[in-house]
């Protein structure tokens, strides 16, 4: 072969890049590279389901235990909203107040500050109600004159909705010569709320704790990534990989656990729910109620898939940190 | 292109394994580094590749001083470098196509132009029809030219061979020789670490030679 048809077939180096690619490039680059990546790394996953499912599952039940005991006390909560409608101070007036004289009464109560709304149920509104109920059809019919009082439902404006004020605000009322006796019905349902913020701070701290199992679960599964990949990595290395060029792979593969692990949560919850959905209606509709459960809303589940994927990313995070020390020598 | 001034290496389990190391060796030179096992052509290549930093002494390639190069520019460093072993360090779980293109992926260039590359690479080593298959079902010495290709793919102006032609019979042996030659006469600087004496002669290049881990002879440019 003559000389020059030797320089044909091979090709010359060119001058060498003392930094690799020019300054304009490098965004295409680092965008191409990333999700070059993030398509490799799901790849990776999809490639050895078994494993990965397992994983995914674990994850995804970690993270159902805290939500689902999270939508639990929303629900719960959101129940005792409704009981909230009911007034905070139901006010019996003396049978011989007649309606028209209750009806003044309450237009004048109004103007109290205290007050926001008032509800005048009359005796024969109270009546009709009983019979709605059921049960009491046999007993109402003997009774020939309604023995029902007017009641006065008082509603409190916001500010003076706690137990000290309402205290006094029945204390003033019973003043009223109107007045023959009044029921406060406030307290099981600060009671219940304690309870409600309880069960929300256990919900926290039962994330807190399966959050913490997740970063291990995450970062021992990377951990044993990396030592399966030792020799491509050591490779990688020789030919010239940046220390992030190796670390990306394993980051995005934890925040894909995290994403998926978070996603099965939510088919978790959401198909507990579901299940739950016929027999909570059910008991719903025999307290006349129209209650049904909610599941996890939009903000809440953005907010637990953004959760499970910053755990998975500090899982691997750490566990590359300590398992991949970067291009030798050290 | 390549500097060694005054350099020592030492392990601590076994002592020096190179001492007082000096020569350079000019762009576009071939270099044959011989002597027996464990004399030292192994570290000499690592110091070069920055596998390894020099106990005393300076490396410099292409002019830079590879003692201060900071850690985060050996990655740059090594694509300068196109590394050959005697063991192919090729991933198995991959095609060929794959292992060529693996200096060019870590490096993020368009995926067009890594097949062009690549091709081009596999073309000179005459393995282009091999490219989909898998290393496991290549010959050693296919294997070694996968080798040489993803060494070569990255254009680096400096390639080091740690034996090439270690367990290849003599034809394999001088056709990659021959493959080596013609990358000098594009201007690579070739240092190729060999204990085939009976090759070394046969081929008319300059020959460092190492005993003990000291450099007891260089026949000079021919």
């Amino acid at each position: 072969m003559s000389r020059r048809r030797l320089q044909r077939s091979v090709r010359a180096p060119r001058p060498p890049r003392a930094r690799g690619p020019k300054f304009l490039e490098r965004p295409g680059i680092w965008f191409n590279q990333h999700l070059q990546t993030l398509i490799e790394t799901l790849g990776r996953l999809r490639a050895n389901p078994l494993p990965s499912i397992m994983t995914v599952a674990v994850i995804g039940i970690s993270l159902a235990l805290p939500a689902a005991l999270y939508v639990l006390s929303e629900n719960l909560r959101a129940m005792a909203g409704g009981w909230d409608q009911t007034a905070a101070i139901s006010l019996f007036l003396d049978l011989k107040v007649a309606d028209q004289q209750a009806t003044n009464l309450a237009d004048q109560l109004k103007s109290w500050e205290e007050i926001a709304n008032i509800s005048l149920i009359t005796p024969d509104q109270a009546l009709a109600e009983f019979r709605d109920l059921g049960g009491f059809e046999d007993a109402l019919d003997r009774i020939t004159e309604n023995p029902l009082p007017n009641v006065l439902a008082i509603y409190p404006v916001p500010e003076y909705a706690s137990p000290d004020h309402l205290q006094a605000l029945q204390e003033r009322l019973l003043d009223l010569p109107e007045a023959d006796f009044a029921r406060m019905d406030t307290l099981w349902l600060q009671r219940l709320q304690a309870i409600l913020d309880l069960v929300q701070i256990i919900a926290l701290l039962l994330g807190a704790l399966l959050g913490i199992g997740v970063l291990l679960i995450v970062g021992n599964t990377i951990r044993l990534e990396i030592l399966n990949r030792r020799i491509e990595i050591e490779i990688m290395e020789l030919v010239g990989a940046t220390a992030a060029f190796i670390r990306r792979p394993f980051l995005y593969t934890g925040a894909w656990y995290g994403l998926l692990g978070g996603l099965s949560a939510w088919l978790l919850v959401s198909l507990s729910i579901l299940v739950l959905q016929g027999s909570v209606s059910r008991l719903a509709s025999l307290y006349h109620s129209e209650f049904r459960l909610s599941g996890l809303g939009f903000a809440d589940t953005g907010s637990m898939l953004g959760a499970s994927i910053l755990l998975g990313f500090i899982g691997s995070w750490l566990a590359v940190n300590h398992h991949l020390r970067g291009a030798k020598p050290i | 292109m390549i500097r060694f001034q005054n350099v020592f290496k030492r392990y601590p389990e076994r002592g020096d394994a190179l001492s007082a190391i000096d020569f350079e060796i000019q762009t576009g030179e071939m270099v044959f580094l011989t002597g027996h096992s464990g004399a030292g052509k192994s570290t000499l290549l690592r110091l070069i590749g920055l596998l390894e930093r020099p106990s005393r002494g300076q490396v410099l390639v292409n002019g830079r001083n590879l003692g201060t190069l900071p850690r985060r520019d050996i990655p740059h460093h090594r694509r300068q470098v196109g590394m050959i072993f005697q063991d192919h360090r090729l991933l198995s779980d991959r095609t060929v196509f794959d292992n060529v293109a693996l200096p060019l992926v870590v490096t993020g260039i368009h995926s067009k132009e890594i097949e062009r590359r690549v091709r081009a690479a596999l073309d000179q080593v005459g393995l282009l029809a091999r490219a989909r298959a898998t290393p496991l079902a290549l010959s050693g010495g296919e294997q070694q030219r996968v080798g040489i290709a993803r060494a070569l793919v990255g254009r680096p102006p400096v390639l080091l061979a740690d034996e090439p032609t270690g367990n290849l019979d003599p034809d394999l042996s001088r056709e990659i020789f021959e493959l080596f030659e013609r990358f000098k006469y594009v201007g690579v600087t070739l240092l190729i670490a060999t204990h085939d004496f009976e090759l070394v002669n046969s081929r008319q290049h300059r020959t460092l030679t190492l005993d003990a881990g000291r450099l007891v002879s260089d026949t000079g440019a021919w």
